[in-house]
């Protein structure tokens, strides 16, 4: 059996198979325990960072888990991106990361720019999220979380609540779980920020089952993992149809009333206001531990894509 | 002087067009960057009678043809159009255009964020056909879809 990461770039989740994301959670799992040691299975080699759109989380969580293998890790980030924006094109700035990494990884505000860099680059592209498009690495944590959770992603209840239209992570972890068999899957929100027809075409081709549900509370009560994005008012045409929708989709411990006593809230952060802070000291809130999961499942993936056991 | 189209039917040699989807003459024209001014002799007919589609348009231009890429635009602005090359007045060829599974450089995303849309890259779109009917295109940088007809 062959490792189907190495050398692989990883441009959208639906680029793998179960079995492919089942064996990159086993790497997870004995990253996870050696979190402890710096390991030096990428000793010499360089990841290189291009972010070109602001992030924290994401890019530090990369930047840990490439230093924890042992490699160097180079970046375009902050500043230098923003010159890099205004002058050099992406194409430059891809074939000059190339030239000094051996791996790639990019976030970028428009949609498509991984797959121009991985055309470009000799080197395997790690997409770190293109605009509303893909945040494929975020969906494999997301999942490893629902799996170290329960103990199978299958046979489970999901709610999808929030910005299925433009939120790249939640449409992500929604692909995901089409490489799986959920019990059932409710996507929940306002009209307007339903999923793109290209993305419910794609669930079609694939013969995966979802329904569409109105609000939250009339699924509250039967799921078992709520995953929760942030409704931005900038994606609303209309300024008083979002204040008068934004409380539909607001987590709290009202919300959570009637869950099951089971039910995880997931969600890829950073949070606004659409999870209260009452909810984090409830059994509920697993999301800091799905944060904690970042980094041994980006050091499982770049050791997979470097071909270098851990 | 007999009836209807037989007045300015008859080309020597050129190209018919036959079988458009009525009303979409000036779109296979505009796809083929064809304005008039380029000076050859040019007849659209438009909502004609069709055996096969009821109503059709109709192009005939003397003293041009297509190249495989002009081809392929016309069966995007056109899925039912049959190119017809006419030398000495006769049918030389008869071709029922069809729409390529995948298109190169010749659609434009309509996603202004797409990166085949930003300035000063070295990207051409690429399309993929996800339908026939309707006749529907996902861009493969994007994923937007693109809906010809
Ligand atoms: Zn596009």
């Amino acid at each position: 059996m062959g490792n189907p990461f190495r050398g692989a770039d990883v441009i959208s989740i639906l680029d793998f198979n179960r079995g492919d994301l089942e064996l990159l959670f086993e790497y997870a799992d004995r990253a996870q325990k050696r979190l402890g040691t710096k390991l030096d299975v990428l000793k010499g080699r360089v990841v290189a960072l291009a972010f070109f759109e602001p992030s924290t989380r994401t890019r530090f969580s990369f930047e840990v888990a490439a230093k924890r293998l042992g490699a160097d890790v180079i970046s375009v980030s902050g500043e230098e991106a923003i010159s890099v924006a205004k002058g050099e094109n992406l194409a430059d700035t891809i074939r000059m990361l190339d030239a000094y990494g051996d791996l790639i990884v990019i976030r970028h505000k428009h949609e498509g720019a991984a797959k121009l860099a991985a055309e470009i680059a000799e080197d395997p592209v790690v997409n770190g999220g293109d605009g509303w498009q893909h945040h494929p690495t975020q969906a494999m944590i997301d999942l490893y979380a629902v799996l170290k959770l329960f103990g199978t992603v299958d046979g489970l209840r999901y709610a999808l609540l929030g910005d299925l239209k433009y939120g790249r992570a939640i449409v992500s972890f929604l692909y995901g779980l089409t490489r799986f068999k959920p019990g059932a899957v409710y996507l929940v929100s306002p009209e307007p920020l339903r999923p793109r027809r290209e993305v419910l075409m794609k669930l079609e081709e694939l013969g995966f089952r979802y329904e569409f549900a109105a609000s939250l509370d009339s699924v509250i009560e039967e799921v078992d993992v709520l995953y929760v994005s942030r409704v931005q008012k900038e994606r609303f045409p209309d300024p008083a149809e979002y204040e008068r929708l934004k409380g539909s989709y607001v987590v709290n411990l009202k919300t959570l009333s009637r869950a099951r006593p089971g039910l995880k809230v997931l969600h890829p952060l950073p949070r606004v206001d659409e999870i209260a802070l009452e909810v984090d000291a409830t059994p509920h809130a697993a999301y800091f531990y799905q944060a904690s999961l970042g980094v041994p499942v980006r050091m499982a993936l770049l050791s997979l894509i470097s071909g270098a056991e851990i | 002087m007999r009836s209807g189209t037989s007045t300015v039917a008859r080309i020597r040699s050129g190209v018919v067009i036959d079988h458009i989807p009525a009303g979409r003459a000036l779109e296979v024209l505009r796809a083929l960057g064809i304005t008039g001014k380029e000076g050859y002799r040019t007849v659209v007919l438009m909502n004609v009678e069709s055996r096969k589609l009821g109503r059709k348009d109709v192009i005939k231009i003397e003293g041009r043809f297509l190249d495989p890429r002009e081809s392929t635009l016309v069966a995007l602005a056109a899925p039912t159009a049959t190119i017809n090359v006419i030398e000495d007045f006769e049918v030389r060829s008869k071709v029922r255009v069809s729409a390529p599974d995948v298109v190169e450089g010749l659609l434009k995303c309509p996603n202004p964020t797409c990166i085949t849309n930003k300035e000063r890259e070295p990207v051409k779109p690429r399309h993929r056909r996800v339908s026939s009917e309707p006749l529907e295109y996902r861009c493969e940088y994007c994923g937007t879809l693109i809906r010809l007809r």
